[in-house]
């Protein structure tokens, strides 16, 4: 479903992503681990255009992105839709309340009719449990209420594709929980889901593999279990010693 | 000394205060049908070629970019005065003719525009680069991001400055008196002519200037409460 080909991402002189390869089914959950500036926010990032890759080509379905070649902004506002982003520090829009936050795709995007789209805001919160939040601005809201409401804002847009950067990686550690459950929910439905964490709990419950990423390149890819209890490559290794205190 | 010998002498307090009460109708419909009108629109035709410069500004495209830094500084780099001057008494050299108000309002316009945009370009450049991201994320064009996301808020960071903006071009207005509209310090102006009150009546007009924008900087306050319901972090 999702297919990435050699995809390279150079910032001035810095190559940040050197050449990555993968095939993501659909229904698949993806977890990826790696050090701090190891290059997955940014190849998060570049599958969603709000990096444009140096080269390389994606496709998610039927559309294909090859950046050797400039594209018009009206292909990657396409492409785009297709996939749902949910960030490290949540980015809610502050003059909205919650449902504004969530009905806010729909409406201005896919200029959908207001009160079919309320509904289904209103479904979308109820799911990730703030249903008693509809009209509380994020300020109000805690963290891990704000990171939800980020979900159900993503998802309001029917996304082939969650990708998650770090969710709970800004939250107070009893608010992670919230959050996660919300995704493993996701994940048991059935959604296709790229995830950035290193919430080893959450790799183990619900990734069908995890890729572990070192400069750039991917180095080594298995199956949860095989990679935190057996891991075949002495970079894989030493990282999660690092991370499993 | 002046105050003592008007305190002295009764007919001539009661002539100052009849002068006073007589001038107070002609300063207050200078106020009401030149000064706030020439501020006021001045000011909306400014913040919508404020807004426009800004974005100028900030957009990739080197000409427009080009552009708008040159009148921004050519605005900022003259004074007012003479850029009203230039309109008024120069343009005919051109044969281009403009009433006084007319030209007071493009000279104010064009002042409020450039100033302001500096405004408001800081407050699009302080909102976060997560927000823009936040909606391209969920499909936005950069023009629907800007209308919905960035210049609402942006729009909240800018109230307090350009509500100093709006408050100083009120009191620029007099400078229109410069070019023959008859606003309120114009009006002062003329009564003085006849009556040589100079002191009683610019202090008159200051009075007023200073009760309007006494009003005004309350609105002001009004509105930034109303747009506080909400806090950005
Ligand atoms: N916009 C950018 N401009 C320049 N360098 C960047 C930019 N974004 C990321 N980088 C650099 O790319 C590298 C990878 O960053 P990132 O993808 O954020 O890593 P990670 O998410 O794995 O910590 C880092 O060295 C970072 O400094
Ligand atoms: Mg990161």
């Amino acid at each position: 479903m999702i297919s990435v080909k050699g995809l390279y991402k150079q910032f001035d002189k810095l190559e940040v992503l050197k050449g990555l390869d993968l095939e993501i089914e659909r229904g698949k959950v993806i977890v990826l681990i790696g050090p701090s500036g190891s290059g997955k926010t940014t190849f998060l990032r570049c599958l969603n255009v709000l990096e444009t890759p140096t080269k390389g080509v994606i496709s998610i379905d039927d559309e294909t992105l090859d950046f050797s070649n400039p594209i018009s902004n009206k292909r990657v506002a396409s492409f785009r839709r297709q996939t749902g982003m949910v960030f490290q520090s949540y980015n809610l829009f502050p003059h909205m309340t919650a449902l504004e936050n969530v009905m806010e795709g729909p409406v201005t995007v896919k200029k959908e009719s207001k009160d079919v789209v309320r509904q289904r805001a209103e479904a979308l919160l109820n799911k990730v449990g703030l249903g008693d939040k509809l009209d509380y601005y994020p300020f109000q809201l805690s963290g891990g209420q704000q990171q939800r409401v980020g979900i159900a804002r993503a998802l309001a847009m029917d996304p082939k594709v969650m990708l998650f950067d770090e969710p709970t990686s800004a939250l107070d550690p009893e608010l992670v929980g919230e959050v996660l459950k919300v995704m493993k929910d996701l994940a048991n439905e059935g959604m296709t889901m790229v995830v950035v964490t290193h919430e080893m709990r959450f790799a183990k419950e619900a990734a069908d593999e995890v890729l572990f990423l070192d400069q750039g390149v991917i180095v080594e890819r298995g199956k949860p279990e095989q990679i935190f209890s057996n891991p075949k490559e002495a970079r894989t290794k030493q990282f999660l010693s690092l991370i499993e205190k | 000394m002046y105050l003592n010998s008007i305190f002295a002498d009764p007919v001539k307090l009661e002539r100052l205060i009849s002068i006073a009460e007589s001038s107070l109708l002609p300063l207050l419909k200078g106020a009401l049908f030149y000064t706030l009108p020439l501020a006021i629109i001045s000011f909306i035709i400014g913040i919508i070629l404020a807004v426009l410069t800004a974005l100028a500004r900030i957009s990739s495209l080197k000409i427009l970019k080009g552009i708008a830094r040159f009148y921004v500084s050519a605005i900022r780099g003259t004074p007012l005065l003479v850029q009203l001057y230039i309109l008024f008494y120069g343009l005919p050299n051109l044969g281009i003719m403009i009433d006084p108000f007319p030209a007071a309002v493009i000279g104010f316009s064009l002042s409020v525009g450039a100033y302001s945009s500096e405004i408001i370009r800081a407050a699009i450049l302080s909102i976060p680069k997560g927000q823009w991201e936040a909606g391209s994320s969920i499909g936005m064009t950069y023009s629907q991001n800007l209308k919905r996301i960035i210049l609402p808020q942006a729009t909240r960071v800018s109230i307090p400055p350009l509500s100093n903006s709006f408050i100083g071009l009120v009191k620029d207005t007099s400078l229109a008196s410069t070019i023959l509209v008859t606003e309120m310090f114009r009006k002062a102006q003329e009564i003085v002519a006849t009556t040589y009150e100079v002191l009683l009546l610019y202090t008159e007009a200051a009075l007023i200037y200073w009760v309007i924008c006494f009003i005004l900087s309350i609105i002001q306050q009004r509105i930034e409460v109303r747009l506080d319901r909400y806090v950005t972090r």
